[in-house]
């Protein structure tokens, strides 16, 4: 990881990086806890966006009578393997199929053969199953493996929070700057309804919208970002507030520099700073706020890999210890990882670490 | 008798050497000064005295004796006793010095309980008797007060009270005057005159100010950049100056006044300019009444001549420049002959009309470190104008416009790339000068361009201003509080006292006979008269 920050600022000065980010790498690389951090959560990212690739119930590559087909990207109908199946997707657990690709070929699996929806018909008597050769952390009490559900359900918190979390950043950044920039009139009335705004219940608000609608992930998405936009607004509005009477704001108006350039131009990159500072600490929000509802059972629809179901069945098969442990340190873990890699940011930025 | 003596004094930081050998004496009841332009290590080789260094600055060689320590060698309760005992010290910005959650009194107080034992009573009587001799009469009062009731002045007071708390016998002021205006300056060293003289101390002053060397030091010591230059009494230096630096520093604080220009039509009607900001109480920020920043001010300026405008803080001389720029609201009318005979108000305006004019006025701000946006290479700064208001350029006439503009104001081409934290404070200025410059402006609002810069650098860019001035032919509005500035570089000035014009006159007359009273005191105290 040092060698890639080392890659980072070398490349840095190829791309005229001035200096005083250079030494905000400097500070980052050298905050031991975030470096790692940030490199364990890199490998979770690689791992969970490549979850069709981990684990599947299809096979990464197959050869049957001489030509070659991914399974894993590709839409294979069971007719291509004999005459009696119907032409629907062809099923790769079913041991007829199996046999039959394994006589005239072979087969490369996936490191775990379920993806998050397989029932797993043969793990044990009872439905939730413990630990074993075959399923590494257990089943769930609907018999799916649950390592399996937790790879995609971290791809889908990871994509939902990445997701929230820019989308909220850019208008609470519009937001802020539109009042800190007009500040007056403006700012006060946008003041007065973010603070109504922030009053809403918006847990109530999901409730009901969850009985109208079936919720999905871009229902949520939506939903969310109407209340998590606030969280930059302040920020940026107190640091635009702050620009606006310096010199080179003042200088830029006398030229007669559009509004709009101004903020971009002059105004924005201060206020990128606190934002930069805030965005690991809103995505770990934004996980949080998935998870928490599918737990509620008002999050996405039933069946998804969520690590919010995998909490909730967790606390319904007290019996079951690996999926309260699962849940746990998947949870707890990827919420670490994203406080420490911000805290490693705040101090890249932090003015008195850097200058 | 020798109360301080500083022997070859050397301090680094890594490498580099801060103060090379350095070496002064102060006896009791004589007053040093150590001049030099930022950099210079003056303010180190005080700190030194108390050893009050910073950390990463290494006391490399030399032996500072006070009052017969070893302050190098003495023990920790030894310091104790030397920091606000032996010596006390007054810093340049009184605000960040005091504590703001505790009234003076109290922090008066404890610099004197840190020292010695005393009763309630006897230390409240003490404390007050202290207020009075530094000028704060109503003691009671300004005891009970937090910091931020007080003006400035009067915290630079309770500064000094707190050094002179329990009879040192030395006092090191560091720039104790800078951030105060000059009348107060005069109060404050007329101040620190009279305790030296009651109490016999020994005076250690740091300052880059000449003018103040003069009046208030018997003995110089030159110091630039670490090393020390010339070291004589203040007569000798001021008389027959021998080292180049010294002479330097003596010459840019005495620029003659600029050469008259002849009848030129007038560019710039100024009629009854009120500027108001209003008074908010309450909850709801409702307007209880206004105060009035600038306040009917009207004067006129001619093509190609300066006018400066002098007052101290708050007296609206940067408000009006802000004014006629339109950067702020205002009432009144500011008529403006773009071509001769042509008057347009800019007061009413309408703003599309306004960005088109905007090119032929524009502003150079105080502070060299604020005004250039720092994420922006110099390039993109200077030439964020011309995309504007020349739109039809291509990007290799703006590059060489930018080039040319930058070779006008004295910097080379090749600082185009380069980002402002490259440039010292004089480059920066002159970078921000050439912004403005860059749009062919026909008038120029100078708003106390070399206020935040050393002299030497001042001098040069106030010739700088004077060159530019003849060869475009550009009328400057040219705003400060420093006399000396105003006179190297006007021809008419305007004195201002809370947003009021007080004179207006040409400069000759402004300078060698004043009509208002409060002229005559700006210029005894800057030592003009």
């Amino acid at each position: 990881m040092r060698l890639v920050i080392i890659g980072l600022e070398q490349a840095g000065v190829g791309m005229r990086l001035s200096p005083l980010w250079q030494r905000r790498l400097a500070v980052f690389a050298g905050h031991r806890r975030g470096r790692v951090s940030l490199y364990i959560f890199a490998v979770v990212f690689v791992v969970s966006m490549a979850a069709n690739f981990i684990a599947n119930d299809k096979p990464l590559l197959l050869d049957y009578q001489g030509r070659l087909y991914v399974p894993a990207v590709q839409f294979i109908p069971a007719t291509s393997f004999g005459p009696q199946y119907l032409p629907t997707e062809a099923d790769f657990t079913n041991p007829a199929i199996k046999a039959v690709i394994n006589a005239h070929g072979w087969m490369v699996w996936p490191l775990i053969p379920y993806s998050y929806d397989t029932i797993v018909w043969d793990a044990g008597p009872v439905a939730p199953s413990p630990p074993s050769w075959r399923n590494w952390l257990g089943t769930d009490e609907v018999s799916r493996d649950v390592l399996a559900r937790v790879i995609y359900g971290l791809r889908l918190s990871i994509l939902f929070g990445f997701g929230l979390t820019i989308v909220a950043s850019a208008v609470g950044i519009v937001a802020g700057a539109v009042q800190g920039f007009y500040g007056g009139l403006t700012d006060l009335l946008f003041q007065r309804f973010i603070e109504i705004w922030s009053g809403m219940p918006q847990l109530f608000l999901l409730i009901i919208l969850a009985s109208i609608i079936a919720p999905s992930f871009w229902v949520l998405l939506l939903f969310l970002l109407l209340f998590s936009w606030m969280s930059l607004t302040g920020v940026v509005r107190a640091e635009f507030l702050r620009a606006r009477n310096l010199d080179y704001v003042r200088a830029a108006k006398a030229l007669g520099v559009p509004d709009w350039q101004i903020m971009l131009r002059h105004m924005l990159p201060n206020a990128m700073i606190a934002t930069l500072t805030f965005l690991p600490f809103i995505l770990s929000n934004s996980v949080t706020v998935l998870a928490s509802l599918d737990f509620l059972g008002f999050g996405m629809p039933p069946g998804s890999p969520s690590l919010g179901e995998l909490v909730s069945e967790a606390k319904n098969n007290l019996a079951a210890p690996w999926l309260a442990f699962t849940a746990f340190a998947t949870l707890g873990g990827i919420l670490i990882l994203l406080i420490f890699i911000g805290e490693a940011v705040r101090d890249a930025f932090d003015p008195r670490k850097t200058q | 008798m020798t109360l301080l003596s500083v022997s070859n004094l050397t301090l680094r930081a890594g490498a580099r050497t801060l103060v090379d050998d350095v070496s002064f004496n102060v006896a009791a009841g004589e007053t040093l000064a150590i001049a030099g332009e930022s950099g210079s290590g003056k303010t180190l080789s005080a700190l030194s005295v108390l050893n009050l260094l910073p950390p990463g600055i290494t006391h490399a060689g030399g032996v500072v004796r006070l009052d017969d320590i070893n302050v190098a060698t003495a023990t920790r309760a030894e310091i104790q006793n030397i920091r606000g005992g032996t010596a006390g010290i007054i810093f340049q910005e009184p605000l960040s010095s005091l504590n703001p959650l505790q009234r003076v009194g109290k922090q008066v107080a404890e610099a004197m309980t840190l020292h010695g034992k005393f009763s309630k009573t006897s230390l409240r009587e003490k404390v007050n008797a202290l207020l009075a001799e530094v000028g704060l009469p109503d003691a009671q009062r300004i005891a009970n007060s937090y910091p931020h009731l007080l003006s400035g002045g009067q915290r630079q007071r309770i500064m000094i009270a707190m050094a002179l708390a329990n009879d040192p016998k030395l006092l090191i002021a560091d720039e104790p005057t800078t951030a105060l205006d000059v009348t107060l300056e005069k109060q404050i060293l007329d101040l620190i005159q009279t305790a030296q003289k009651a109490r016999g101390l020994g005076v250690l002053l740091i300052t880059h100010n000449l003018s103040l060397v003069r009046r208030y030091a018997q003995r110089v010591l030159v110091l630039d950049a670490g090393k020390p230059i010339e070291s004589n009494t203040t007569d000798q230096i001021f008389g027959s100056p021998r080292a180049p630096q010294t002479k330097r520093l003596l010459a840019a604080r005495d620029m003659a006044p600029p050469p008259g220009v002849p009848d030129a039509p007038v560019i710039l009607q100024v009629q009854n300019l009120t500027v108001k900001f209003p008074i908010l109480q309450g909850v709801l920020r409702r307007k209880i009444g206004e105060v009035a920043a600038v306040d009917d001010v009207s004067f006129t300026l001619h093509a190609g001549e300066t006018l400066g405008l002098v007052g101290e803080s708050g007296s609206g001389k940067s408000t009006i420049g802000l004014a006629l720029l339109r950067l702020i609201k205002f009432q009144g009318r500011v008529l403006f002959n773009a071509v001769p005979s042509t008057a347009i108000d800019l007061a009413s305006l309408p703003k599309r009309q306004l960005r088109g004019i905007r090119a032929q006025l524009q502003i150079v701000f105080q502070d060299p470190y604020g005004s250039l946006a720092p994420r922006l290479t110099i390039e993109d700064i200077i030439a964020e104008g011309l995309t504007i208001h020349q739109p039809g350029l291509n990007p290799a006439q703006r590059r060489e416009k930018v080039a040319a503009t930058l070779h006008d104001v004295g910097l080379a081409a090749d600082a185009m790339p380069r980002y402002p934290h490259e440039f010292s404070g004089g480059q920066r200025q002159r970078i921000a000068i050439a912004r403005a410059l860059i749009l062919e402006p026909k008038i120029l609002v100078l708003d106390e361009p070399t206020s935040a810069l050393d002299v030497t650098v001042q001098a040069e860019i106030l010739a700088l201003l004077r060159a530019l001035q003849t060869r475009h032919n550009i009328a400057y509005l040219f705003i400060s509080h420093d006399l000396r500035v105003i006179r190297a570089l006007t021809h008419r000035v305007m004195v201002l006292k809370s947003g009021r014009v007080v004179e207006l006159a040409a400069a000759s007359s402004v300078f060698n006979n004043p009509a208002a009273a409060y002229t005559k005191t700006l210029l005894a105290a800057s030592g003009l008269q």
